[in-house]
């Protein structure tokens, strides 16, 4: 905790969850003495606290850990390298000249100025509006990770009987934690043709516990004006709308959302960040910088990822960049190649790099794509008609991340490139 | 155990609410009672929130009459209750030639009933809004047109009625009158969910059930309330913010689907008009937002569905009644009366809109019939026509953001994060003149879980607060009264 | 009697879709592993499938009323709701440190509930 708050930080974090929490310790020992790192929460930990769920850390640490651990790892490293932070307190505005303003009940408001900021506020999730469910607005229409706060941190059943919309990985994991704690989850539903969470949790939090769950349906009406009564479920056609004559209605008295998260920029948008309408995160190049100098992206504030390790690593990155930067050392002049999203590709993350990087480090590309392929597909990255790199996957899903790496040998052709097109194709 | 009383009102909605704030300034005594669990839950919680400038009401309705004395007294009104109300403008906008032909039929209109207005060309109304569709021909422009929070406004009218000594009983339903075993047809009084209630005057702003209250007091048995669905979106201040108070040109049923700014920043697009049975069927519907988008698209044609961050719907209490001026041929007039068949009763109704913009002349012409009807009405000296504003976080600059955390640490924690509301602000509304009890409640005073995540940061803690401020259980605390709990139990007691 | 069947993996998140060809419960061949511990999935599935369980224990005089919890190990599949029916009943007390031992030998199956972090003691 920040005994004494200074008005000056070399690299301030805002949020630490996965990413804050691997941006700060990272910029700490990458030079930067004084890191402070400010959290809306009570704790250090973000999210990770309550997916208490295990499956994190595989890569990172080679063991599977529930979040709280994960969390608890980097927490006590950051506390041991004598990193600030501020805790319970909300930062209201960043400004593109790096200031920062903040509140909360135990600092008071306070105006900092840092020399670099690191943003990591992660993501948000996508609510009925967005889905346009029709009905009235009743209690008991939530959020997947609502429920789960509720549920695993606070110690509140928010229902009896469930229907969870969406087959997403909170979606799933909550079917499983409400099915332990004595809920009934009467069916998950999901609009897309493909289960859009991985499937090791449709085997270990659905099929192991009887869910149904139906592909191609999604909720048509919510029923109940103070309460959820009933929701009635539809199948829906190739485009999304509903099949005449296929509505059912189940019974229940919550309706849980796992229809997708959307990283939470409205604070980078404040400082002038430009978002990339793709992946709702920043335009962001290779160390994680974006548009405006100084100010880096840690985590799903980029784009949203579906394993804690890459938060973790772009938190790696991107404080180490923010390190450099408070310091004065980054590469005065880079010529930046741009990347492009091509065949079923939907977008690319980094947006550019800069090919110096690849003389010290290696770059990873990543990627969603628009469809899944359900069979041997061939990850190419080239210009114009040259071959830069390429990866066999043995399928690509749109839930699933791909990820591919640059190396020191790629250094000369990406030095060349004029943009780096990354597409698939069946092999 | 009777009550007595001079005044019963029946309904907190703006007509109620307002009616209530204009006769707690003469020595009565006033009740207000309510069948929701806070005031502002029917029509008034769900509309356009606009301050309509009269262009459109057919001259020689009540509806014209009352839309334009009411308009100029928005200024003085969310001056004195410290409200949200912004005097923007309003634009009917012509797309396409054949439009702009009829916009005529609307400046003559305007002209009957006293309202300024001009037209402006299509360049000149891209130049005001650039998000317009480049197909405008031109527009009406009405410089008297503006928003209004109409949550605020409500309730800041109802808090002032109750500290200048009006009694507000909440979750209390009308059921029957009681009639005078002396006099015939007169009201004495009523029965209601909560006992037996007497008053000299009963007053009905029904609102929704104005019919059905008046039916009950043997009053126009013709007269039905329509509930009339209308549904909105609301979109993300982030991505898109219009700026003004854009129409379409009108058709026959209603003012069509607008685009308009609200005092939040996010822009409005809705309503359409669709006759339904159900007078609390506030559902949205497929076919509805379908409607909606394509009404707003022909405005606005870059709105992005993704950007929508809320949709809901509410209802406009569609009366039947014909204008009294025989000359005119309207059969949607708004009725404010003292009916000749029953003593005691003022009866309001049909206040579809310009209800809300109406409300404040609907009060003023509610005292001026008390009048007219013998009360003797005397003004109260201690009258205070001042609700003092409380303190919202958001609005203040950053110099006075500090300095009220450094008074108050509870303003530092922001609890909803999307609309900055901070636990200083929910606190001082549980603990208002009219205490704010409910999620929802809470959510129309602050514009908490207004915003993009729809609640999903705030609400665990805002019924943590809800129930420590108010001494209940957590598995107590509703989002808008009994039935509508937010959790059942607590996690490791199965069963 | 030879049979085949469709699995997925979940040792890792890659959740390969493994064809598993068996005689009985014992594995022949595992298709479509992208490593070896497909093959140890796969037989384990047939023989004594075990999940790792993850849950919640009432904590005393702690910030939250709740701490996490979780097996050491993969714990018997068929026996999960035993096991979260004993945790149900459990109490302790503030402060936990992160892997201490909250429930030992849960159901005699050797294997040990432990927290998934600490939990320090509320100061009043």
């Amino acid at each position: 905790m920040a005994k004494q708050l200074k008005s000056q930080y070399d690299v301030i974090v805002v949020g630490a969850g996965p990413g804050g929490l691997a941006a700060a310790i990272s910029a700490k020992k990458n030079g930067a003495d004084d890191v402070l790192m400010i959290d809306r929460d009570l704790e250090l930990g973000g999210i990770l606290l309550q997916c208490i769920h295990n499956g994190f850390g595989v890569d990172t640490f080679k063991e599977d850990l529930p979040g709280p651990s994960y969390a608890q790892r980097f927490i006590k490293e950051a506390q041991g390298v004598g990193i600030d932070y501020l805790l319970d307190s909300m930062v209201l505005d960043v400004t593109s000249g790096r200031k920062v303003f903040v509140t909360g009940t135990r600092g008071g408001f306070k105006e900092l100025q840092a020399r670099a900021i690191v943003i990591a506020m992660g993501c948000r999730e996508r609510t009925r509006a967005q889905i346009g469910i029709p009905g009235p607005r009743p209690a008991g229409v939530y959020t997947a990770g609502l429920a789960q706060r509720w549920v695993n941190v606070e110690g509140y059943m928010p229902g009896k009987r469930f229907v969870i919309l969406g087959s997403g990985d909170i979606g799933m994991i909550m079917a499983r934690r409400l099915t332990f704690e004595g809920a009934k989850v009467e069916r998950v539903l999901e609009v897309m043709p493909y289960l859009t969470g991985l499937s090791r949790n449709y085997v270990q939090c659905l099929m192991d516990f009887d869910i149904p769950l139906q592909l191609r349906h999604t909720v048509k009406r919510i029923i109940g004006k103070d309460r959820v009564k009933a929701v009635e479920a539809v199948q829906v056609d190739d485009r999304w709308r509903p099949v005449p004559g296929t509505g059912e209605m189940i019974p229940c008295d919550t309706l849980l959302l796992s229809v997708g998260l959307i990283p939470e920029n409205e604070l980078s948008q404040k400082a002038g960040v430009i978002l990339d309408p793709m992946t709702n995160g920043p335009f962001v190049d290779d160390g994680f910088a974006t548009n405006i100098p100084g100010v880096f992206a840690a985590g799903n504030v980029v784009h949203v990822y579906d394993l804690v390790d890459w938060v973790t690593k772009t938190g790696l990155t991107a404080g180490r960049r923010a390190a450099m930067f408070a310091q004065g050392h980054c590469n005065e002049n880079p010529v930046f190649v741009p990347t492009a999203a091509g065949e079923n590709i939907r977008y690319v993350v980094p947006h550019r790099i800069d090919p110096e990087t690849l003389t010290q480090d290696t770059i990873m590309l990543q990627m969603r794509v628009t469809q899944p392929m359900e069979e041997a597909v061939l990850v190419r990255v080239t210009d114009g008609d040259t071959l830069i790199a390429k990866k066999r996957e043995r399928y690509v899903r749109p839930g699933e991340m791909v990820s591919l790496k640059l190396r020191e040998r790629d250094y000369d052709s990406v030095r060349h490139a004029k943009e780096l097109r990354v597409s698939v194709a069946p092999l | 155990m009777h009550s007595r009383y001079d005044v019963i009102i029946i309904g907190a909605g703006v007509v109620g609410c307002m009616t209530a704030r204009w006769l707690s300034r003469y020595a009565l005594k006033i009740l207000l009672i309510e069948k929701s669990s806070d005031v502002c839950t029917g029509a008034t919680a769900a509309n356009s929130a606009l301050i309509h400038a009269g262009y459109d009401a057919v001259p020689g309705t009540l509806k014209a009459q009352m839309n334009v004395k009411a308009n100029p007294m928005w200024d003085r009104l969310s001056e004195e209750l410290r409200f949200g109300f912004a005097r923007t403008g309003a634009y009917i906008v012509a797309v396409g030639e054949d439009e702009f032909q009829k916009l005529d039929i609307f400046l003559d209109r305007a002209g009957k009933n006293g309202v300024s207005a001009e037209i402006i060309s299509g360049e000149k109304m891209r130049k005001r809004e650039p998000n317009i569709s480049p197909e405008v021909f031109g527009a009406l422009f009405v410089p008297a047109g503006g928003v209004c929070d109409p949550w605020g406004a409500t309730i800041a009218a109802a808090e002032n009625a109750v500290t200048n000594g009006v009694e507000l009983r909440l979750d209390t339903e009308f059921q029957d009158f009681l009639w005078s075993e002396h006099e015939p047809e007169r009201i004495v009084g009523m029965k209601t969910s909560q006992g037996d209630f007497y008053g000299r005057w009963v007053i009905n702003a029904a609102g929704l059930f104005a019919d059905e209250v008046m039916h009950k007091a043997g009053v126009r048995p013709e007269f039905r309330i329509t509930p009339r669905r209308g549904e909105y979106f609301v979109m993300d201040r982030n991505q898109i913010q219009i700026q003004n108070v854009l129409f379409p040109v009108p058709n026959a049923i209603s003012k069509g689907i607008l685009v308009t700014t609200t005092l939040h920043g996010n822009t409005l697009i809705g309503p359409n008009a669709e006759n339904i049975e159900d007078k609390t069927g506030v559902d949205v519907t497929p076919e509805g937002m379908d409607e909606i988008w394509e009404g707003g698209k022909k405005l606005v044609p870059g709105l992005d569905r993704r950007h929508i961050i809320a949709v809901f719907a509410g209802l406009r209490p569609a009366g039947n009644a014909p204008c009294l001026n025989l000359d005119v041929d309207y059969h949607h007039d708004f009725v404010i009366e003292i009916p000749d068949q029953v003593k005691g009763f003022v009866n309001l109704a049909g206040m579809e809109s310009p209800g809300l913009t109406a409300a404040p002349a609907i009060a003023e012409r509610v005292v001026e019939l008390l009048q007219e009807a013998g009360e003797g009405l005397k003004p109260k000296a201690d009258w205070d026509p001042i609700r003092p504003a409380r303190p919202v976080f958001r609005s203040l600059s950053h110099e006075e953001q500090a300095a009220l955390v450094a008074k108050d640490s509870r303003y530092g924690r922001v609890i909803c994060r999307c609309e900055s509301v901070s636990e200083g602000e929910i606190v001082a509304e549980i603990h208002a003149p009219i205490p704010a009890t409910t999620y929802d409640a809470i959510k129309r005073r602050t514009w908490l879980g207004a915003g993009r995540c729809l609640g999903g940061f705030d609400m665990p803690r805002v019924v943590d607060i809800l129930a420590r401020e108010l001494g209940k259980d957590p598995l107590g605390i509703t989002k808008k009264g009994h039935g509508s709990e937010f959790l059942f139990r607590r996690t490791k007691e199965v069963g | 009697m030879r049979a085949t069947e469709k699995m997925i993996c979940i040792i890792c998140p890659m959740g390969c879709n493994l064809t598993v060809t068996r005689e009985g419960t014992t594995v022949l061949r595992t298709e479509g592993n992208t490593c070896k511990q497909g093959l140890t999935f796969a037989e384990a599935e047939l023989t004594d499938p075990r999940r790792m369980v993850a849950t919640t224990v009432r904590v005393k005089g702690a910030i939250h009323p709740l701490i996490p919890v979780y097996t050491e190990k993969p714990f018997p599949k068929p026996r999960i709701f035993d096991l979260l029916r004993e945790v149900c009943q459990l109490e302790i007390e503030a402060p936990v440190a992160m892997n201490q031992v909250v429930l030992e030998n849960a159901l005699g199956e050797g294997i040990n509930i432990i927290a998934s972090r600490d939990m320090p003691r509320m100061s009043t």
